[in-house]
């Protein structure tokens, strides 16, 4: 296996989740592209760990997973609650606070 | 690989332990304490475990325990420590705030009901039945214990867990004011999404880094730089992504475009507490990823950071000319103060570079600027709290007209944070931009000097916009000054005597900056 093929579907994965960030507009959208940003880390930790023959890069993984995990409570407790204050998950009408 | 088991230091990372514990029993007293005790419970327990993790600092750094703790995961050092004691110190302060309740008439700055939906019968009812989110207390203490393992973490993962614990808390603390509680939940979904895609910028920056080093350690990142193995593409991609990381954190331009709406929408003593801490904790972190691991590299980072922060000072100082929300104007400001502290930060003026004799080095000056800055800010959100109108607080500008005439005390001490954070001499502020500007210069970043001497002095005449109209304008209809126990009060006066005190008298503080700015490695 050739380490560098799998660090540039990581660095895909993470424009793509970057590029969904930036250009979407539902809140949950732009959620699940953050986590594809996440994950895309993961696989390039555990290809670095693999290249390097270390086992940190894989144990940092699950590090990521835990707080990619906590990070979902938080998220969505936020979104649930704008959803049933505007009935909308769109952050464009999320537009009062403006200089 | 062998592994090996050391039991971790627990007298030294006491002050985590007791801060990260309590926070955990606050959970339990939610279930278990009635609804009427909780507030008080709840609160008294918080500044005690402050007050008992702040002794047990002061304690270890008399005692001089400057050594890597927990299997090397973290540094206790001099810089440790003068940020944890600034991080204790402002988040009890903090606390008291969080703790006035005589303020809205017996109840909280904070949502009876976050769940209820605004205007909802639920949250009129909960409202009613005087229900009130303690769960606050215990959110801050989390938030507090990633701060302050932050600026101690010694590995590029740790940093990362770090980042995440104090900003999850934050996030949802954010989404707890009473009122205007549209703006609020607001701001927190905007703080959420955009902290959330910097924290995974920051972390493929951790994954570069791993890459180019094999190793999350600082001191193998360093070494790595020193005798590299891989090629130099991927640390110079690694280090620009976490600088996006840790610079979201800090506020700076670009990355700075939720700083005004986060602390315009948060409950004010949540934004007093994140303007202060957050800001410390950041810029802890920053200043050991950069000198300690980074540092062999510094030519590839000096450059993309002191552009930053001439953006940073140009975009604040500029910016806050046209704010007409008071919050928001003290967003901009604090946004212009990361970037003053970024100028000593790319000066690099440390014992490493050849320091000289008598001067405070960048290191200690960035620490003393926090101190400053840290009182002086605190003060000025404490006072945001007690102007308010029929609707809460009143936070546009126009409602501050003629508050000198109204309460000279209070406008007088308004007056005397804004000259603060304008660099007025004999405030503490004047101390911290000139020790910060001096590092700048001394590591050969004069432009940079220029450009931030230039730009405070379009920020003092925005402070001093705020000043005129709070003495020479006719009173406001409708504002009124609210009643606030010693909770708000306690804040207020210890942040104008310290921020007098480091102005006039900065010695000692100055001197206790100067000797905690050796970073171990």
């Amino acid at each position: 296996m050739n380490p560098e093929n799998y660090i540039i579907l990581a660095a895909l994965l993470f424009a793509i989740g970057t590029v969904g960030v930036m250009i979407r507009r539902n809140a949950l959208i732009i959620f699940m592209s953050i986590e594809l940003m996440l994950n895309s880390c993961n696989l390039a930790l555990a290809t670095f760990a693999y290249a390097w023959g270390n086992l940190e890069g894989q144990l940092a993984a699950f590090f990521v997973m835990v707080v990619a995990a906590a990070e979902v409570v938080v998220g969505l407790a936020i979104i649930v609650t704008i959803y049933r204050t505007r009935k909308s998950t769109s952050v464009d009408e999320a537009n009062l606070l403006k200089l | 690989m062998p592994f090996e088991f050391t039991m971790p230091e627990f007298r030294l990372i006491a002050p985590v332990l007791i801060v990260f514990g309590v926070a955990c029993i606050g959970i339990l007293i939610e279930a278990l304490v009635p609804r009427q005790q909780r507030f008080v419970v709840q609160s008294t327990l918080a500044c005690l475990s402050l007050v008992a993790a702040l002794g047990a600092t002061i304690v270890n750094w008399q005692a001089q325990s400057f050594q890597p703790v927990v299997n090397g995961v973290m540094m206790l050092d001099g810089p440790t420590y003068f940020m944890w004691t600034m991080l204790l110190l402002f988040t009890l302060f903090s606390l008291l705030l969080f703790g006035e309740r005589q303020l809205g008439g017996g109840a909280s700055a904070f949502a009876a009901s976050a769940a209820a939906v605004p205007g909802s019968k639920l949250e009129a009812d909960s409202s009613a039945a005087r229900m009130e989110h303690t769960e606050i207390f215990p959110l801050a203490l989390f938030a507090l214990s990633g701060m302050l393992v932050f600026p101690a973490a010694n590995d590029l993962l740790t940093m990362f867990v770090a980042i995440e614990v104090m900003s999850l808390p934050l996030y949802l603390m954010a989404s707890m004011a009473r009122r205007r509680r549209l703006l609020s939940q607001e701001a927190a979904l905007k703080y959420f999404l955009l902290g959330s895609t910097s924290s995974a910028f920051f972390l493929f920056g951790v994954a570069l880094v791993f890459g180019y080093a094999g190793s999350f350690a600082f001191a193998d990142v360093a070494a790595a730089i020193h005798s590299p193995t891989a090629g130099h593409g991927l640390l110079v991609a690694g280090v620009g992504m976490l600088s996006v990381g840790v610079l979201f954190k800090v506020g700076a331009v670009p990355f700075h475009s939720w700083t005004p709406d986060v602390y315009q929408g948060s409950p004010t003593p949540v934004t007093g507490f994140m303007a202060v801490c957050t800001k410390i904790a950041a810029v802890g972190g920053l200043l050991r990823l950069f000198y300690v691991a980074l540092g062999a590299a510094r030519w590839d980072w000096q450059l993309l950071v002191a552009i930053v922060a001439v953006l940073t000072i140009v975009v604040g100082s500029v910016v806050a000319v046209v704010q007409t929300d008071i919050k928001r104007m003290l967003a901009y400001s604090s946004i212009a103060h990361g970037g003053f502290i970024l100028t000593a930060v790319v000066g690099t003026y440390t014992s490493q570079t050849g320091l000289h004799e008598g001067y405070v080095g960048s290191v200690g000056a960035v620490m003393f600027y926090l101190a400053a800055y840290g009182f002086a800010t605190l003060g000025a959100f404490a006072i945001v709290t007690l102007v308010r109108n029929a609707g809460g607080e009143a936070t546009n500008l126009s409602a501050w007209a003629g508050l000198g005439r109204r309460s000279p005390v209070l406008a007088g001490l308004f007056g005397l944070f804004l000259l603060s954070f304008a660099g007025i001499p004999l405030t503490g502020g004047f101390i911290g931009k000139f020790s910060v500007f001096e590092s700048a210069w001394e590591g050969g970043f004069w432009w940079l000097v220029v450009v931030a001497v230039v730009m405070s002095l379009v920020a003092a005449f925005f402070y001093m916009r705020v000043i005129v109209i709070m003495f020479f304008s006719e009173p406001a209809e409708g504002t009124q000054i609210g009643s606030a126990s010693w909770l708000t009060w306690v804040p207020i006066l210890v942040g104008a005597v310290a921020t007098l005190v480091l102005g006039i008298l900065p010695g000692g503080v100055l001197e206790l900056a100067a000797g905690a700015a050796g970073f171990l490695r």
